[in-house]
């Protein structure tokens, strides 16, 4: 089958949907594959690179679109003056790109009629296997470093904290708002640049992954699980949201930073940051509003624009993936590739639409004319995986033990002493010299042996096997005893002691020759 | 030489058996250690031969030809992997010793006791060949086991328990008859059928002990080979030997506490042998299962996570030395060494067969010892370290052991790997460890399975990792 790539029309949009690395292991799964003259050019990527790696080079949309029997883009199909991708695709053709069917229904319907069958990469579910080809994971990550570039770049003041000569500068703080796999990227961009990052999230769980960023976890302070369906935010109630709001204004007046990533999927973004927060920020401040296509997070974000309001600058840019074209298109053509990967089972160029597969199900929003929107739900909950132990089980019953527990060890030295008493009145005192030396020995045994490092185990256990060999003075004694069979016996023990004795020590020695220090 | 000086001769090296045991408490010491150890075998050797009760030098020195050359050669030849075979076969040669010495011993004619002293030798010489026997044959199961033999799953005979209770009993009915019996030719008799049954108790005890318990099970015939040494030592009055078999003995013992605690079990329960023969494991098979899907990762991939690590924790199991991938191992941490990476070990006190059995082998493919660290001392730097590579390890990793109350090994300390950023498990496939517990680790959103050969997949990695 042939795969074809065309040149995104949207307005600003310089992603590709494929990179030469990319088409390369597309070609080794059997397909061919071909792009639109240009197609990468605003990501860096000449034609020449394409057609370096076996890439055809078509001149135009229309012969692209017509000769390809997958189409892979970025941005969904839309109507553009002079190129209606809808009517480019081919009837019955395959179509993998960003598609959002909850925002348009329109597109849907047009798809649908075309008897196509499509995959939305928004639509791939957020379960552990198909983590290779969350292609929004891929871009909230570029967006999430992104927006602390963005606001370096509006900021007048250094990250990090210095002291120079000429004075001492402090550090700027960042307020990050949504640990999602966006709000993440930034605190790990924030904190590399050198400043204080504080973060929170309607999520409690994700307090962990914020704090391991290095990251202060600015929880707030009402009881209320915000863990939606699939490892999602979900709307929360009105305690909690004034709760929240008390919470943002406090850091609001504290940071000279602010980046929203607030997103509730299927709905308008949540207004976080009232006017009267922005007015209450020192003058120079920047916030970077990373749900400005939902509508925004911040009251005075305009999308798409940067506006100063109260002094303070609101980045509100829609397209920071499309700003880093390369290194975007780079890790969407690659997200591309492993759904592609588990939908050409036999590696043959063919590719297969298994809607028994739950990650090929999920993103299947069109399969050959027919709607398959939306997909059941999710099995289970990511985070959650796990992680919830069953209800703890009814203590077993406990048995009355018979003898009270602060007892036990007075009775066990009470036995003992009774049974040394026994012994030291009918023993003769011969063998009491002899006990009184082994109670001895064990007793510096037990105190010398406590100090072996354990990495020392093992020598020690062949070094007391050694030594445990002079039982051989037994067999030396013996053999001077008359009687043949004695001497047999004695000459068969002092045989075997001597493998042991001289072996034990020879292995101990190998052994202890071989640890060493670094160098 | 007359008595005395063989006796200071002895008392010397009492004192330099204990030098040596505390030369090894740190490995800069523990050379020298093993030389005092030397010293104190030959001057008591030599002052015994020398002294006044051993007549017939010849004979002497040509069986200690025979058997020190023997012990050399197997010093020389064993592998490093093969070093729990080798410890379980030197435990047999000491019980056998033992049995042999006691038998002599009640046939010496020399030997004239009366009334108390003459029922305690009798003792102390039955007791010694039973605690020789046991050590012995369990020795000799356990060198199987341990070299791929006999079948290291543990092998239950229906009532044993029963079965060890009648041994006991019989064992001390016979001492008793043993006693009362007038002249020597009858008692033998006696002294050859305990024999059989503790030779029987031996093999039967450790033939019920799986695989993974094994460093108990040769910890404690270390331990049993002390007792034998120093009823030897009861037997001919002889001080020497009782200090020096109390030493080991407390050491074996000592060693098997360690052992126990390291997997939370108790000495009695694993000596009892199976696991997970008690309630609520199975409730745990049911609730416990892990849900989720496993993610593999490629060699490649695994290359490329470690050059971006700064910090590593290699947990080694007895997978790799069953791989042989240490050497390998040794030569990755050179190449992320060298690139200034921070690498360190982990090593559970139960990983592998033996009592630091992780740590010679690691110091055989010559990774220095202070990287290599054991569980108390670096369980908490997990949630600080990028990578956490778990070689060929299973239950000493388990999360289950802190989570989920019900699960056979709850209890059980464990290397917290999972904290780290990510953790990769190399296995051969999705079997289950030792104790048959899942592990939850597997399906954890921060881990990835390498799935393969350890050495194999190792060599790979490192092949990657000097590309890249």
């Amino acid at each position: 089958m042939r795969i074809g790539i065309p040149k995104e029309l949207h307005a600003g949009e310089k992603r590709v949907a494929t990179t030469p690395d990319v088409a390369a292991r597309l070609i080794k799964l059997g397909y061919q594959v071909a792009i639109e003259h240009g197609a990468g050019a605003a990501a860096d990527l000449g034609d020449e690179v394409y057609r370096a790696v076996g890439v055809d080079i078509l001149p135009d949309a229309a012969s692209l679109w017509q000769q390809s029997d997958v189409v892979l883009k970025v941005r969904g199909p839309a109507e553009h003056t002079g190129a209606d991708e809808f009517t480019l695709l081919r009837e019955g053709g395959t179509l993998i790109s960003f598609l959002w069917p909850a925002q348009n229904p329109a597109s849907m319907e047009k798809l649908a009629a075309r008897r196509a069958t499509v995959l939305a990469m928004d639509s791939v579910p957020r379960i552990s296997r198909a983590q290779k080809a969350d292609a929004l994971s891929s871009m909230a990550n570029i967006a999430g470093y992104r927006a602390v570039i963005e606001a370096a770049q509006h900021f007048g003041r250094f990250f990090t904290g210095q002291v120079t000569a000429a004075g001492k500068v402090p550090p700027a703080k960042i307020f990050i708002i949504g640990a999602g796999v966006a709000g993440l990227a930034a605190i790990g961009a924030a904190n590399g640049l050198g400043a204080i990052v504080r973060a929170t999230d309607t999520r409690p769980e994700v307090g962990d992954q914020i704090r391991s960023l290095g990251a202060e976890f600015v929880p707030v302070d009402y009881q209320e699980e915000g863990t939606g369906v699939g490892g999602y935010a979900k709307v929360m109630s009105e305690g909690y949201l004034k709760a929240q709001r008390e919470m943002i204004a406090k850091q609001c007046k504290e940071c000279d930073v602010v980046i929203t990533t607030a997103l509730i999927p299927g709905k308008p973004a949540p207004t976080l940051i009232t006017a009267e927060m922005v007015a209450s920020m020192q003058p120079g401040s920047v916030i970077v509003d990373l749900a400005a296509e939902q509508g925004g997070n911040c009251e005075l974000t305009v999308p798409g624009e940067v506006v100063e309001r109260h002094g303070v600058k609101i980045v509100a840019y829609t397209d920071l993936p499309s700003r880093m074209a390369r290194q975007s298109s780079q890790l969407y053509a690659t997200n591309l590739l492993k759904l592609i990967e588990d939908m050409t089972p036999g590696k043959d160029g063919t590719l297969v639409v298994n809607m028994e597969d739950e990650m090929i199900r999920g993103a299947t929003v069109i399969k050959e004319g027919e709607i398959t929107w939306p997909p059941p739900p999710p099995k289970l909950s990511a985070a959650q995986a796990g992680a919830k132990p069953a209800a703890p089980p009814a203590p077993p019953p406990v048995k009355k033990p018979l003898i009270p527990k602060a007892l036990q060890p007075l009775i066990v030295l009470g036995g003992a002493a009774l049974a040394l008493g026994w012994l030291g009145s009918v023993a003769p005192p011969a063998f009491m010299a002899h006990f009184m030396v082994f109670v001895l020995a064990c007793f510096v045994g037990y105190m010398v042996i406590w100090n072996v490092t354990p990495a020392l185990h093992t020598p020690l256990m062949s070094v007391t096997n050694a030594i445990s060999s002079i039982i051989a003075i037994g067999a030396l004694i013996q053999m001077s005893a008359p009687g043949f069979l004695m001497t047999v016996l004695a000459g068969v023990a002092l045989i075997l002691t001597a493998i042991n004795m001289f072996g034990g020590f020879a292995v101990t020695q190998r052994m202890l020759r071989m640890f060493r220090r670094s160098e | 030489m007359n008595e005395g000086l063989v006796t200071v001769s002895y008392i010397a090296a009492t004192i330099l058996f204990i030098l040596s045991l505390g030369g090894l408490s740190n490995p800069e010491t523990s050379r020298r250690g093993n030389y005092y150890g030397m010293v104190g075998m030959a001057i008591a050797v030599i002052a015994t031969v020398l002294g006044p009760k051993v007549t017939s030098v010849v004979p002497i020195v040509i069986a200690m030809l025979i058997g020190g050359s023997i012990g050399l050669t197997a010093a020389k030849r064993v592998q490093m992997t093969q070093m729990p075979e080798l410890v379980a076969a030197m435990h047999s040669l000491v019980g056998l010793a033992a049995v042999l010495i006691g038998f002599a011993s009640y046939l010496d004619p020399s030997a004239h006791f009366t009334g108390v002293e003459k029922t305690i030798h009798e003792v102390e010489i039955y007791i010694g060949i039973l605690i020789g026997a046991v050590t012995f044959s369990g020795s000799v199961i356990a060198f199987g086991k341990l070299a791929g033999k006999i079948d290291g799953k543990p092998l239950l005979l229906p009532g044993r328990h029963v079965l060890n209770l009648l041994g006991l009993l019989t064992v001390i009915w016979f001492c008793n008859l043993f006693l009362n019996v007038e002249s020597g030719g009858a008692g033998i008799l006696f002294l050859v059928v305990m024999t059989v049954i503790a030779l029987a108790f031996g093999v039967h005890m450790v033939m019920a002990i799986g695989g993974a318990d094994m460093p108990v099970v040769v910890s404690m015939l270390n331990s049993y080979s002390g007792w034998a040494a120093a009823a030897t030592g009861f037997m001919l009055s002889n001080d020497l030997l009782i200090v020096t078999g109390a030493l080991v003995g407390s050491s074996g013992a000592i060693l098997s506490f360690i052992m126990c605690r390291a997997m939370n079990r108790n000495f009695v329960s694993v000596i009892a042998g199976g696991f997970g023969t008690g309630g609520g494991s199975s409730a745990a098979a049911l609730d416990g299962q892990p849900q989720g899907e496993v993610q593999p990762i490629s060699a490649e991939d695994t290359a490329e996570l470690m050059r971006n690590a700064s910090k590593i924790i290699f947990v080694p199991g007895y997978g790799m030395a069953v791989a042989q991938a240490q050497h390998t191992v040794f030569e990755i941490t050179k190449a992320l060494r060298e690139r200034g990476i921070d690498v360190h070990f982990a090593i559970h006190p139960v990983a592998g067969r033996m009592p630091g059995h992780m740590n010679v082998l690691l110091a055989e493919a010559k990774v220095p010892y202070d990287i290599v660290a054991e569980m108390d001392e670096i369980n908490d730097e997990f949630a600080a370290t990028d990578l956490a590579m778990v070689i060929g390890a299973n239950d000493i990793v388990n999360p289950a052991a802190q989570d989920d109350p019900n699960s056979p090994i709850a209890g059980m300390p464990v290397l917290e790997v999972w904290k780290a950023k990510t953790s990769i498990v190399m296995k051969r496939s999705m079997a289950s460890g030792y104790a048959g517990v899942d592990n939850p680790l597997f399906y954890k959103e921060n881990n990835r399975m390498l799935f393969g050969d350890a050495k194999k997949m190792l060599d790979e990695v490192l092949t990657a990792l000097r590309a890249g």
